[in-house]
């Protein structure tokens, strides 16, 4: 016997059983990612959304790790899932204010790598948990103008010129490894850890993101910010 | 009735002048050394040599702001455009950026007084 609206209906039930085991194991390796969050690493990320006065400058150079609380609009979910469960130092001064690990030397300042500490690892499930949890940190929609960016091309030498002399981004960034400045993260992984329209709004005012912000404001308007995002696609390329 | 307007008068100039206090009042414990240190020396060094920790792959040398005779040279309201407006409004580089998006007058102010004390009377 064929029953046409009831294998309909076993099919629709079975797609809803789906889709609630599906949400309900999402929103429970998002809880959980949250208690381990909570546990593990709310002593050095801020994870909970702070009042905005107490972002200051002490507050800044107190800190031990990148704020956490508006992960969502920042993170890509791969590179987060990955590096959660591998991490390696994306700061070459490390992960805190950089002054913290820099000494005085005769030859001028240099990182102290005995200040420097690794970031704990956690195990595939964690991570995913973890990442499940903050993907879900986005209290700044207002700054992101969600699929604003549209890669376009860019001639490497130009661009290069661009980000190191004129704009003068390399003074803190690396655009490969091993060349530019060491207090701010790297940039030529930068393609692959964070979301392209956090990287513009980033760029566009730091300050709106992070009170104490290291990063000055240049001022620019949308081609200038995306011609150093389509080097960005460049030098991400050059990576193994 | 008078009284009334008088009572309201002082409140509003009380509320007023508040507000003003609290706008023109610098972060607490703030100094220009630490302001330098966080925004600066990562270019121009912990000490204000130029040799900051950054200072090694840049084309241009962060200037060295122990030199007195360098320093003397330069006015106030120079360092303050500098600073706020970045190197190109001085026709120096660019890799002096404008920190008018980080700091605010009050805070380059204190900056100033910073590296006056530490080009020409010994401080660091």
């Amino acid at each position: 016997m064929h029953y046409p609206r009831y294998n309909t209906l076993k099919r629709t039930v079975t797609f809803s059983l789906f889709l609630f085991f599906a949400v309900s194991l999402s929103a429970a390796e998002s809880a959980d990612g949250k208690q381990l969050l909570m546990d593990s690493c709310s002593n050095c990320h801020q994870i909970d959304m702070p009042n905005k006065a107490s972002l200051t400058l002490q507050e800044k150079i107190n800190r031990k790790g990148p704020p956490l609380y508006f992960a969502g609009h920042k993170y890509q979910q791969a590179w987060l899932e990955n590096w959660l469960q591998h991490p390696r130092r994306i700061t070459p001064s490390g992960g805190n204010y950089w002054a913290n690990a820099v000494v005085v030397t005769d030859e001028g300042d240099e990182i102290d790598e005995n200040k420097l500490t690794a970031h704990i690892a956690v195990n595939q499930q964690q991570a995913i948990a973890i990442t499940q949890y903050l993907l879900t940190l986005k209290p700044f929609p207002d700054l992101i103008r969600e699929g604003e960016y549209t890669p376009g091309k860019v001639p490497r030498m130009l661009a290069a010129k661009d980000f190191r002399k004129f704009k003068g981004c390399v003074a803190c960034h690396r655009d490969e490894e091993g060349f530019g400045g060491v207090t701010g993260p790297e940039l030529y992984t930068a393609m692959k850890r964070l979301t392209p329209e956090y990287i513009a709004s980033y760029i566009r005012n730091p300050t709106a993101w992070e009170p104490r912000s290291l990063m000055p404001n240049s001022h620019l308007n949308d081609a200038p910010i995306y011609k150093l995002m389509n080097y960005l696609n460049i030098i991400v390329e050059d990576l193994p | 009735m008078n009284s009334v307007n008088r009572i309201t008068s002082f409140f509003l100039l009380a509320v007023t002048l508040y507000s003003l206090s609290v706008t023109a009042q610098a972060e607490s414990g703030i100094t220009g050394k630490s302001l330098y240190q966080a925004y600066c020396s990562q270019c121009h060094g912990l000490y204000g040599d130029g040799f900051g920790v950054n200072s090694y792959d840049i084309d241009v040398a962060p200037r060295d702001h122990t030199d007195a005779g360098e320093m003397n040279a330069r006015t106030n309201e120079d360092l303050f455009k500098a600073i706020k407006f970045g190197g190109k409004s001085v026709n120096k580089s660019p890799l002096m950026p404008n920190w008018d998006g980080n700091l605010d007058d009050q805070e380059i102010n204190l900056i100033i007084k910073h590296l006056r004390k530490i080009c020409c009377e010994g401080g660091q």
